[in-house]
C-alpha cells in the first residue's frame, strides 16, 4: 500500500476509539495521582488546625517567588481541569458512539443478563457523571465556600469542621466517595488494560491492586469527615 | 419437555420486527438448541407459516455461522456456540427468549439472521500476512518459541461468530479484532506488517460503526472459543506503539 | 444390469505427460502455455467455493492478476466446510528423518486408495505437499510446535511415518483461515470480487465452453448471471446425500450436479468414506453427526455385549460377557484396523442385534482399561477436549461410562471427472478439491483431503489454467446470449415449480427418507439386491417429492426451505447414479464394499482385471440411462496388491 495512504491511516488512528480511551486512561491516571495526594493532604487534619491551614497555605505559595502567588496551584488546577475535560470528552464521545452502535430500534427486547461484567464496570459512566457533579459541589463548598452549610470561614480547617458536623453533608460525601471507590476499582484495572499492560498471567495481581488502591482512597477520604462528625476532630 | 419460545420475527432488512410466541412440545433433552428450532420449523412449514430463519452450517461449533441471544445471553447459558447448546440446559416449561445479534454493524437480514460482513472487511483492511503463493521459505526457516506460538494459537481460535459484539454493552467488535491482531502479531512472520496492520484494522473497526471498547469484559465471558481479554490489551499496546513510534 | 446404463467409449486423460514420474509435473508446467501478466487483467475466472480448494485458488489467481469472482453460500468465505477438519494435513517433509519421502507418500496414497487413482496425479500431490506447509506457515497458520520452536508431527491412520502436520484439533480451521486471509487481501486489492450468500444454481455453456454461472442471491432472491473466461468449481463433497453425515448442513451437490447435467462427466460417485468413530444418533430429530478423532482408537477398546438385546448398564456387564470383536477378529491390528474395516465390523454386530444405546446403533468405546493403566490425568491430557465434546453432546461422562460410537459418512471420493490439468470434460470448467473425483481412488487416507484441496488451489490449478486462458479472452457475452437466458430461465422455472407444489411433506422429511435409503442400501455394505431396491425407492420418492413437497414463502427473500429444496432435488438424481455406479462395480475396493465380493475372511476383494478403471458417467436425462465411460488405470510404479490387516 502506498505510503501516503498509510500516513492517512495513521492520522485517522489518532482519532480512533482506542486512542480516545487511551486519553481517558492517561487523564484518569493523573486524576488518581491527584486523589492520592489530596487524600494524604486531607489526613493532615489530624495534625490540628494549624498544620492543616499551613498545608493549605503552603500549596498556594510553592514556587514563589519564581512563580506568582498561587502560580503552582494554578498549574496544577489547569492540568487537573484539562484532564477532567479530556477525560469527560472521551467518555461522552465513546458513550455516544456506543449508543449509535446499537441504536434505538435495534436494542434487545429481553433485559440482557450480565455474564461476568461487574457492577463497577457497568456504572462507570453514570458514576463518572456523579463524580463530576460532586466535584462542582465540592469546590463550591470547600474551596470557594459559596456553599457553606455550617458557616463560612477563611480557614479551610474550619470549613471542613463546620461542614461535616451536618449529617446530610456527610451523607453527600459518603455517597460520592463510594462512587469514587467503584469508579476507581474498575478504572485502575481498566487503565492498565487500555495502556497495554494487561496479560492473562497478570490479571489477578492487577485486579487486587486496583481494589486495594480504590479501597485506600475511599477509606482515606472518609476518615476525616467521619472523625469530624463523631467529634474526634473539632 | 415442553418449551415456550419467544422469537424475534422480522421479514426483511428494513422491516419492523417483533417477538412472537410459539410452543414447542416433546422436546428431548438430547436435542441441540438448533434441532429444537428445526422441530419448530417443521411444524410451522406444515402449517403453511414461514419458518424461522437462522444461520448455521457445521453444527459442531467451529464454523461460527450460528449464534442467537438466548434469554439475554449471547449463545445462551453455556459457554459454547448455539449449535452446541443442548436442551438439557433448560427445564420443562421454560420460557425462552430468542433474539438476533444486535448491533448497527450487524443489520438484521431476516428473523435471527444478521449480516456480519463487517468482520470480513476488518480482515480485508489488514488481517493477513502478505505471503503470495510460492514465495515462502522453508517452514523451518523461522523457529517460533513455544510460548509465542501458543499465545498466537489461543487468539487464532476465534471463529468469527460475533457473540462478542452481541454481548458487549457498547456493541464493540474489539475482541474479534484483537484476536486477529494478537494471532498475527505474535508470530515472526507477522512482524513486518504489525504496525500497519493494527492501525488499519482499528480504523476499519471504527469505520464499521462498532462501538468503542471500554473494557467491560462481557465479550470474553461469552466467547465460545475463550478468546482471552488480554488480547484487547495487546491490541491497545500495538496501536499505541504504532502511533508513538511513527514507523508504519 | 445394462438396462440401467449404457456403456460408451472409453476416455483418456489427454493432458497427462509421459516419462519418469518425478518429471511429469515439471514437464506439464513447461509445456503449458503462459499468459503475459499484462493480459491477465483482461481475463476473468469464476470460482465457486471458498473452502481450502476455492479460497487458495482465488487468492493465488488474484495475486497473479486475473479478475476473479468468488462465490460461497455462507455469509463469509471463512465458514466453508473445510473449517471442520480436525486431524491434520500430510506432507512429505521428512522433518522426522524417519524414512519419509515424496515417493513414500505417493506409494502410501496409491495403496490407501486401493489402486483406483492415477499414479501421475498422486505423485504430483506428494511433490506439492512440501510447498503447502511452507506456504501455510508463511501465512501465519499456527501449526503445533515443539519446545525447540520447530513444527511437530504425528502419525495418522495406520501409516508408519510421522508426516502429519496439525494445529491442535482444528487443523482445517487454521488452514482455511490462512487461505481466507489471503483471499480477503486480494478482495481489498480489488483483484477478487467476493459474492457471499450466493448459491450457484446453473452453469452457462456457450459454444461448448464453460462461460459463466447462474447464481441466486440468497438474501434478495435475485437470479444473477455471471460471465467469465473460465469457471472453477470448488464446491466440496456430497456426503449430505445420506442426510446424516459429518458434513455441514449446507454441503450440497448442486454446483457439480448442474455441471454434470450440462455435460461434465461424474466419476466414481459410489466411492464414499465412512468414518468409524462418530457420536451415534440419539433420535429422529438429529440433524448431523459429529466426528470424534480417530486417535481415540489408540487407547479405547471397542466392544459390545455378547448377548443380543442386553440392556444392562455397561458397567454391570462382566468381562466374560463382552465381545471385544475387533481384537477377536483382527488380533494383529485390533482396534486400529483401517476405517472401512472398523466401520463394517460395527455395522455387523449391530445387525446381529448387539448394538447399544438408543435404536441399537452404537458400540462401546471403553477407556476403563486405559484409565486403569495410565491414570485419569494422562487420559485427560491426551483426550480431554474430545471427552468434553462428547459429554457436551451426549450429556454422558466418558470417564465413567464407556463412550458410544457409530460409523458415519464422512467424505466422498467421487466427483466430477477431471484430467491432469483439473479440467472437466467441458472445456473451461475446472474442478478442484473434494468436488473433483480427486486423487484418492476408492478410499482416502486420513489427512489427505486437506493436502489435496490446497495442492489443487495453490499450486496445480494456477499453473494449468493458464494453458486454457492463454487462448482467451473469449467473445464478450451479455445476458441476452441465448444460452445464458435459457440457463436463467430454467433456474427460475425450477424455483417456481418448487414453490408452487404446495404439498404436505417438508423438504427435510424427504431428505431424511432419502438418507435412510442410501445408508441402508448404498452405505457401508452394498448388495445387488439392495441397490436395485434402492434405485426403485429413490425413483418413487423423487416422484413424490415433485408432487408433494411443501416449500413456504417466496423467492424474493431469504428462504432457507427453498434453498434446501433445490439441493435435495439434486441429491435425488445423484443418489440414483451412486446406486447405479455401486451396482455396476461388482467388486469391493476401498470404501465400496460389495457383499458379493469378499474373501473368505470377509475382507474386500478387488477384481483388478475387470475394474481397474475410473467410471465416468455421462448424463442423459433424469431417470434416463447414463452412459459409462471408462478410463483405464495403469500402474507402473506401485504393484497392485490385496490389502490384509489380520
Ligand atoms: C468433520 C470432518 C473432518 C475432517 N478431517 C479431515 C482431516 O483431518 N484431514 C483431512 O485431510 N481431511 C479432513 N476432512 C476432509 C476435508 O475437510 C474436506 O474434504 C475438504 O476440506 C474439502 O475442501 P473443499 O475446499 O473441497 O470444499 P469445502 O471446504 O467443503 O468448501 C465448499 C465451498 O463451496 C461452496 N459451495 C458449495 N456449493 C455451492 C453452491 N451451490 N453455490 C455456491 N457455493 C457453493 C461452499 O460455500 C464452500 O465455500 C474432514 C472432513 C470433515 C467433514
Ligand atoms: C471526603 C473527601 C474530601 C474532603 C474532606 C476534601 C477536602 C477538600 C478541601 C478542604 C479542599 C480545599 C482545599 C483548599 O482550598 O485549600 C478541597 C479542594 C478540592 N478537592 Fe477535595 N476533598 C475530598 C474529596 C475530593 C474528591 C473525591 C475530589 C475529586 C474527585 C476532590 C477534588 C477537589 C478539588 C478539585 C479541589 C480544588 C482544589 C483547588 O483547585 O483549589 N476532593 N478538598
Ligand atoms: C474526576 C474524577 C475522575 C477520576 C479520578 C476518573 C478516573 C478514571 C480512570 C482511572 C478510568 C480508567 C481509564 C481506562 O479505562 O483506561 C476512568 C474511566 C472512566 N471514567 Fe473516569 N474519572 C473521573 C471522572 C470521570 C467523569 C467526570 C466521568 C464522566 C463522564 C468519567 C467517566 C469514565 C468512564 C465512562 C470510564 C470508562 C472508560 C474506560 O474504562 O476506558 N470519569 N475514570
Ligand atoms: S472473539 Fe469469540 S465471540 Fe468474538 S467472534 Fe471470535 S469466537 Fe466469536
Ligand atoms: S464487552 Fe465490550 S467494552 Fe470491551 S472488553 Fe468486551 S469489547
Ligand atoms: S453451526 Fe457452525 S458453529 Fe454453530
Amino acid at each position: 500500500m502506498a505510503n501516503s495512504t498509510l500516513t492517512k491511516q495513521r492520522s485517522t488512528a489518532f482519532k480512533s476509539t482506542v486512542a480516545l480511551k487511551s486519553a481517558m486512561a492517561v487523564t484518569g491516571g493523573i486524576l488518581v495521582l491527584f486523589l492520592i495526594v489530596h487524600m494524604y493532604g486531607n489526613l493532615m487534619i489530624f495534625g490540628g488546625q494549624e498544620v492543616f491551614d499551613e498545608y493549605s497555605h503552603h500549596i498556594r505559595v510553592i514556587g514563589e517567588p519564581m512563580l506568582p502567588p498561587e502560580g503552582a496551584l494554578w498549574i496544577i488546577r489547569i492540568v487537573l481541569l484539562a484532564s477532567v475535560l479530556i477525560h469527560a470528552y472521551a467518555a461522552f464521545t465513546l458513550w455516544a458512539r456506543a449508543r449509535r452502535a446499537r441504536p434505538a430500534g435495534q436494542r434487545y427486547q429481553t433485559r440482557r443478563k450480565p455474564v461476568q461484567q461487574t457492577y463497577a464496570s457497568r456504572t462507570m459512566r453514570w458514576g463518572g457523571v456523579i463524580l463530576a457533579l460532586f466535584v462542582i459541589y465540592h469546590i463550591l463548598h470547600l474551596t470557594t465556600n459559596n456553599i457553606a452549610p455550617g458557616g463560612a470561614s477563611d480557614s479551610p480547617y474550619e470549613r471542613v469542621v463546620n461542614g461535616f458536623q451536618i449529617w446530610w453533608v456527610l451523607l453527600t460525601y459518603l455517597i460520592a466517595m463510594i462512587a469514587v471507590g467503584f469508579h476507581l476499582r474498575h478504572g485502575i484495572w481498566s487503565a492498565t488494560q487500555t495502556l497495554g499492560a494487561n496479560k492473562a498471567s497478570r490479571q489477578r495481581v492487577l485486579n487486587i491492586t486496583a481494589t486495594a488502591i480504590a479501597l485506600v482512597i475511599t477509606v482515606g477520604f472518609l476518615i476525616p469527615p467521619f472523625s469530624v462528625f463523631f467529634g474526634l476532630v473539632s | 419437555m415442553n418449551i415456550t419460545l419467544r422469537v424475534w420475527r422480522q421479514k426483511g432488512r428494513g422491516d419492523e420486527g417483533r417477538m412472537v410466541t410459539y410452543k414447542v412440545e416433546d422436546v428431548s433433552q438430547d436435542m441441540s438448541f438448533l434441532e429444537m428450532l428445526d422441530v419448530l420449523n417443521e411444524k410451522l412449514t406444515l402449517a403453511g407459516e414461514d419458518p424461522v430463519a437462522f444461520d448455521h452450517d457445521c453444527r459442531e461449533g467451529i464454523c461460527g455461522a450460528c449464534g442467537v441471544v438466548i434469554n439475554g445471553v449471547a449463545h445462551g447459558p453455556e459457554t459454547t456456540t448455539t449449535c452446541q447448546l443442548h436442551m438439557r440446559s433448560f427445564k420443562d416449561g421454560d420460557v425462552i427468549d430468542v433474539e438476533p445479534w444486535r448491533a448497527k454493524a450487524f443489520p438484521v437480514i431476516k428473523d435471527l439472521v444478521v449480516d456480519r460482513g463487517a468482520f470480513d472487511r476488518i480482515i480485508q483492511a489488514g488481517g493477513y500476512i502478505s505471503a503470495p503463493t510460492g514465495t515462502a521459505p522453508d517452514a523451518h526457516a523461522n523457529p517460533i518459541p513455544k510460548a509465542d506460538a501458543d499465545r498466537a494459537f489461543d487468539a487464532a481460535t476465534c471463529i468469527g461468530c460475533g457473540a462478542c459484539v452481541a454481548a458487549c454493552p457498547n456493541a464493540s467488535g474489539m475482541l474479534f479484532t484483537a484476536a486477529k491482531v494478537t494471532h498475527l502479531g505474535m508470530l515472526p512472520q507477522g512482524q513486518p506488517e504489525r504496525a500497519a496492520r493494527v492501525v488499519k484494522m482499528v480504523n476499519q473497526h471504527d469505520e464499521e460503526d462498532f462501538g468503542g471498547c471500554t473494557n467491560i469484559g462481557e465479550c470474553a465471558a461469552v466467547c465460545p472459543k475463550g478468546i482471552p481479554l488480554d488480547t484487547i490489551s495487546q491490541l491497545n499496546k500495538d496501536l499505541l506503539g504504532a502511533l508513538a513510534s511513527g514507523k508504519l | 444390469m445394462t438396462e440401467l446404463y449404457i456403456e460408451g467409449d472409453p476416455i483418456r486423460d489427454e493432458k497427462a505427460p509421459e516419462g519418469p514420474i518425478e518429471q511429469r509435473w515439471d514437464k506439464r508446467r513447461f509445456s503449458a502455455k503462459l499468459v503475459n501478466p499484462a493480459n491477465r487483467r483482461k481475463l476473468s475466472v469464476i470460482i465457486v467455493g471458498t473452502g481450502l480448494a476455492g479460497a487458495s485458488a482465488a487468492a493465488t489467481l488474484g495475486e497473479a492478476g486475473y479478475q476473479v469472482s468468488s462465490f460461497c453460500y455462507q455469509d463469509s468465505p471463512r465458514r466453508a466446510h473445510s473449517i471442520a477438519a480436525q486431524g491434520g494435513i500430510n506432507a512429505a517433509k521428512n522433518y522426522r528423518n524417519d524414512g519419509d519421502s515424496i515417493y513414500r507418500l505417493f506409494y502410501d496414497t496409491v495403496k490407501g486408495g486401493d489402486f483406483r487413482s492415477r499414479e501421475s496425479n498422486v505423485y504430483r500431490l506428494a511433490q506439492v505437499s512440501v510447498e503447502i506447509i511452507d506456504q501455510c506457515v508463511a501465512q501465519g497458520v499456527p501449526f503445533a510446535r515443539e519446545y525447540g520452536g520447530l513444527l511437530d508431527n504425528r502419525s495418522f491412520g495406520g501409516v508408519q511415518v510421522s508426516r502429519t502436520f496439525y494445529a491442535r484439533g482444528q487443523t482445517g480451521q487454521q488452514l482455511l483461515i490462512g487461505a481466507y486471509q489471503a483471499l480477503e487481501r486480494q478482495v481489498a486489492a480489488g483483484t477478487v470480487k467476493m459474492h457471499t450468500r450466493h448459491e450457484m444454481l446453473e452453469l452457462i455453456v456457450v459454444d461448448g465452453r464453460a462461460r459463466g454461472i447462474i447464481a441466486r442471491d440468497m438474501v434478495t432472491g435475485e437470479i444473477e448471471t455471471h460471465f467469465a473466461d473460465a469457471v472453477v468449481l470448488a464446491s466440496g463433497g456430497y456426503g449430505n446425500v445420506f442426510f446424516l453425515s459429518t458434513n455441514a448442513m449446507g454441503c450440497n451437490v448442486t454446483a457439480t450436479w448442474r455441471a454434470h447435467r450440462k455435460g461434465a462427466l461424474f466419476a466414481n460417485p459410489c466411492f464414499t468414506q465412512i468414518h468409524p468413530t462418530c457420536i451415534p444418533v440419539s433420535g429422529d430429530y438429529q440433524s448431523k453427526l459429529t466426528l470424534m478423532s480417530e486417535s481415540l482408537r489408540n487407547d479405547g477398546r471397542i466392544w459390545v455385549p455378547k448377548k443380543a438385546g442386553d440392556q444392562r448398564d455397561p458397567r454391570q456387564i462382566p468381562e466374560d460377557e463382552r465381545d471385544y470383536y475387533l481384537e477377536r477378529i483382527y488380533p494383529s491390528f485390533g482396534n486400529l484396523v483401517p476405517r472401512d474395516i472398523a466401520s463394517r465390523a460395527a455395522k455387523n454386530v449391530c445387525d446381529e442385534g448387539r448394538g447399544v444405546g438408543p435404536g441399537g446403533l452404537g458400540v462401546y468405546l471403553d477407556f476403563a482399561d486405559a484409565i486403569k493403566r495410565m491414570g485419569r490425568p494422562a487420559v485427560e491430557a491426551k483426550y480431554g477436549n474430545l471427552f468434553d465434546m462428547y459429554q457436551r453432546i451426549t450429556g454422558e461422562n466418558p470417564y465413567e461410562v464407556p463412550m458410544r460410537i457409530y460409523p458415519a459418512v464422512h467424505y466422498t471420493m467421487g466427483g466430477l471427472w477431471v484430467d491432469y490439468d483439473l479440467q472437466s470434460t467441458i472445456p473451461g470448467l475446472f474442478v478442484t478439491g473434494e468436488a473433483n473425483f480427486s486423487d484418492h481412488g476408492a478410499n482416502r487416507l486420513g489427512a489427505s483431503a486437506l493436502m489435496q484441496g490446497l495442492a489443487d488451489g495453490y499450486f496445480v490449478l494456477p499453473n494449468t489454467i493458464n494453458d486454457y486462458l492463454a487462448s482467451g479472452p473469449f467473445e464478450k457475452l451479455d445476458e441476452n446470449t441465448p444460452e445464458a437466458k435459457e440457463a436463467a430461465e430454467s433456474v427460475r422455472a425450477r424455483i417456481n415449480k418448487l414453490l408452487s407444489i404446495d404439498g404436505n411433506r417438508t423438504v427435510d422429511s424427504f431428505h431424511r427418507e432419502l438418507g435412510h435409503i442410501m445408508w441402508e442400501y448404498c452405505g457401508m455394505e452394498r448388495t445387488e439386491e439392495g441397490l436395485r431396491k434402492a434405485i426403485e425407492r429413490i425413483r418413487e420418492l423423487r416422484d413424490e417429492f415433485w408432487q408433494n413437497v411443501k416449500v413456504v414463502g417466496t423467492n424474493d427473500e431469504l428462504n432457507q426451505s427453498l434453498e434446501k429444496a433445490g439441493r435435495v432435488a439434486d441429491f435425488f438424481e445423484l443418489a440414483e447414479l451412486m446406486c447405479i455406479d455401486a451396482l455396476h462395480r461388482r467388486e469391493s475396493c476401498g470404501g465400496h464394499f460389495r457383499a458379493e465380493s469378499q474373501t473368505e475372511d470377509g475382507e474386500a476383494l478387488r477384481h483388478d482385471d475387470e475394474f481397474a478403471y475410473v467410471a465416468a458417467w455421462e448424463f442423459t436425462g433424469t431417470g434416463e440411462q447414463p452412459v459409462l465411460h471408462k478410463e483405464n488405470l495403469e500402474y507402473e510404479y506401485v504393484e497392485m496388491k490385496q490389502r490384509s490387516y489380520k
